[in-house]
């Protein structure tokens, strides 16, 4: 439990840097550092698949396009748009919406749930591979219809229009 | 048992990683004798005989030089990247299995730094995928336009490439059922079981691919020097470019390493059964084996630096996006038709 | 535009069919050249242990000479420093004394002799002009150095070392 609550904190930890940090690329970094601790966490609930694809998509690939995007933007302080009043209030409204949403989850869970006590051992690739493709087949299979809408729409927003006289 | 069992794994990682720096060190002089043979020439020859002392030469001359980092440059992620680069490059050997298990006292020793996890292969991924830190970190630290735009290219070389290694992996996968790297290299015994003969597809893709997360040429875009001075490393000196030398070649003895165990059977060896040897002896003869291929491996990474010329960067996208993924997708669907075939009527 | 010769060829590109777009072949091919060349016989001599041979009227740096009892045979008279087309000679006569007729041939000898490495093209043009057979290119190559003066070799260099002509025969034979 000890490891658990250091990484925890390691986590909180830098997801507060992430926010609080001036510069965009230190903040992408520390946001790296962040989905570290989240895949030792997984590996701690011995999740291992969960983790390694953590891992791999968000360190290794989304990150990487993030750092990627900032270092090609450049950004300044100057050209920082100015944040309104507005922005900040609706801000505030989201982040109460959302602490809400979080007790209510908290208060429902049961803390001998065995995903919470992790002594399973769903999260390895075999029985998690089984579960996807026997129980949950049509959800998969529809969030992989999803992501296939979504990649289209990029496509389509991406490609030139192309006029015709 | 658990101090017996930290020791041993410690030992193993010291060995492991020793062998790994030194082939690296050496490797560094291989290529430069092998491109002196394939342009007629001698190569290194002064330090010592064959110049075998010229890696340790080397390595004195990048301690020794003056360490220089540009006034602009962003002095801790300046540093930063050479560790990062080299950290990864070292730590993705944890899961290559080198062996079988020596018995030694009527104690098994397993020669796997960390065996039994199962998702070996994956993690050997996310940890190439986590190298392409070190040169971007680099590159945009420099605060030079050439080392940013080296470091772009190697982001958006090595995301691209990524996704074509994984598919022609997944195919590799549905044959072998198991993500586990040691049992994939012990399903390959003998000769004919090697996944090479199922997957030839597979293979010319993941070979492909792992130039180019490599960052060898054909696919050096990152450090093209006739465009770029040198990439990522423009502004490094001393023992810091020492390190991203040493963690390309590093990167290039572990996925020879990779491709020989995933395709090339590991350490399995023709007849190794049928010779009637002891275990011990079938393990070490297979390590060697082992080795052999990999310096097969490596010898070709350097045999094809020595004669493709480097692409061109649209050409490079258009191969990695355009011809490798469907090309990988492809084989996927092949796999799994014959897979299905063979289980429905044999 | 007609062709005169006769010998024009128009080449033609053709789109590549599938087995030359796969590059495979062609890369098998580019492998095979270069794995050929890896085993050929290196032609690199490797320069201060293995040394090419020397063509026999290669010019090389000059020595003055001395005749049979070893006396030095230029006797100053300024036909080399005249034919250098190169102006890299130059030399003070001096008049032979009393008791020095073992050491100078002729009653005139050149009491300095000079002669500028960096401007001698090795011509051959001194040794053909003089009279006496005193000057010879057959040393050789001349040395790097770090200072341009240390270019400019007096008679110290030049003068070849004393030897008996006796012994020589003899070694010789």
């Amino acid at each position: 439990m000890t490891i658990f609550y250091f990484v925890a904190f390691l986590s909180i930890f830098f997801a507060l840097m992430t926010i609080f940090t001036k510069n965009p690329v230190h903040s992408v970094l520390y946001l790296v550092i962040t989905f570290f601790t989240f895949t030792v966490h997984y590996i701690l609930l011995n999740a291992q698949f969960l983790a390694v694809v953590n891992f791999i998509v968000y360190m290794g690939a989304i990150m990487v396009l993030f750092l990627f995007v900032l270092m090609l933007l450049n950004l300044n302080k100057e050209i920082e748009p100015m944040r309104s009043n507005v922005v900040k209030i609706m801000g505030a409204v989201a982040g109460m919406c959302m602490l809400a949403t979080f007790l209510g989850a908290f208060k429902v869970l049961e803390s001998n749930n065995e995903f919470v006590t992790g002594n399973t051992d769903v999260g390895l690739v075999k029985n998690l591979g089984k579960v996807l493709f026997d129980e949950f087949l049509l959800p998969f299979e529809l969030s992989s219809i999803l992501l296939l809408t979504a990649m289209v729409g990029a496509i389509l927003l991406a490609k030139k229009e192309t006029k015709e006289a | 048992m658990e101090t017996a069992f930290i020791l041993e794994k410690l030992i193993l990682v010291v060995i492991v990683f020793t062998i790994t720096l030194v082939i690296a060190m050496y490797s560094t002089l291989a290529e430069r004798k092998i491109a002196g043979f394939m342009q007629d020439r001698h190569g290194p020859d002064r330090a010592g005989i064959f110049g075998l002392l010229q890696p340790l030469c080397d390595g004195g001359k990048f301690f020794f030089k003056e360490e220089i980092i540009p006034s602009g440059a962003h002095k801790p992620l300046f540093i930063l990247g050479p560790v990062i680069a080299i950290i990864t490059a070292c730590i993705s050997s944890a899961v290559i299995p080198w062996g079988q298990e020596l018995t030694i006292n009527g104690k098994q020793i397993s020669l796997q730094v960390a065996s039994g996890i199962n998702i070996g292969v994956l993690y050997m991924f996310g940890v190439i995928a986590l190298g392409v830190y070190g040169i971007m970190l680099g590159g945009w630290a420099s605060n030079n336009k050439f080392s940013l735009m080296g470091a772009i290219r190697a982001a958006s070389q090595s995301i691209s490439y990524e996704i074509g290694m994984g598919l022609s992996l997944i195919a590799l996968l549905m044959v072998t059922g198991t993500l586990q790297l040691e049992d994939i290299v012990a399903q390959q015994s003998g000769f004919v079981n090697w996944n090479i003969w199922v997957q030839p597809l597979g293979f010319l893709i993941f070979i492909t691919c792992a130039f180019a997360e490599c960052n060898r040429v054909p696919f050096d875009l990152p450090e093209c020097e006739t465009e770029l001075v040198g990439g990522y490393h423009t502004e490094y000196s001393s023992m810091k470019l020492g390190l991203y030398m040493f963690s390309e070649y590093i990167n290039m003895f572990v996925s020879s390493a990779l491709m020989a165990a995933l395709y090339f059977g590991g350490y399995n060896f023709p007849f190794m059964y049928e010779l009637g040897l002891s275990q011990n002896w079938i393990t070490i003869i297979g390590v060697i084996v082992f080795f052999l291929k990999i310096f097969g491996f490596i010898f070709f990474f350097m045999w094809i630096r020595w004669t493709l010329p480097r692409f061109r960067y649209d050409q490079l996208m258009n191969l990695g996006w355009k011809i490798l993924i469907p090309l990988a997708i492809a084989n996927i669907v092949l796999t799994g038709v014959i897979t299905l075939v063979k289980d429905t009527y044999f | 535009m007609q062709s005169l010769s006769n010998r024009k060829k128009v080449i033609e590109q053709k789109p590549m069919n599938i087995w030359e777009r796969m590059y495979l072949p062609a890369i098998a091919k580019g492998l095979s050249i270069t794995l050929k060349h890896f085993f050929k016989k290196i032609p690199t001599i490797k320069y201060p242990e293995e040394i090419r041979p020397y063509s026999k009227n290669f010019r090389g740096q000059h020595s003055l000479k001395r005749d049979e009892q070893g006396r030095e045979r230029c006797t100053a008279c300024g036909l080399c420093a005249l034919s250098c087309p190169a102006e890299a000679i130059t030399m003070t006569a001096a008049e032979r004394q009393k008791g020095e007729e073992n050491l100078y041939r002729e009653e005139k000898y050149a009491a300095v002799y000079e002669i500028n490495m960096l401007r001698c093209i090795f011509c051959g043009l001194c040794e053909e002009a003089c009279p006496k057979e005193a000057i010879y290119l057959d040393g050789p190559h001349v040395t790097a150095e770090y200072l341009r003066r240390d270019f400019i070799y007096g008679k110290d260099k030049l003068v070849e070392p004393k030897f008996d002509i006796t012994k020589l025969n003899r070694e010789n034979a």
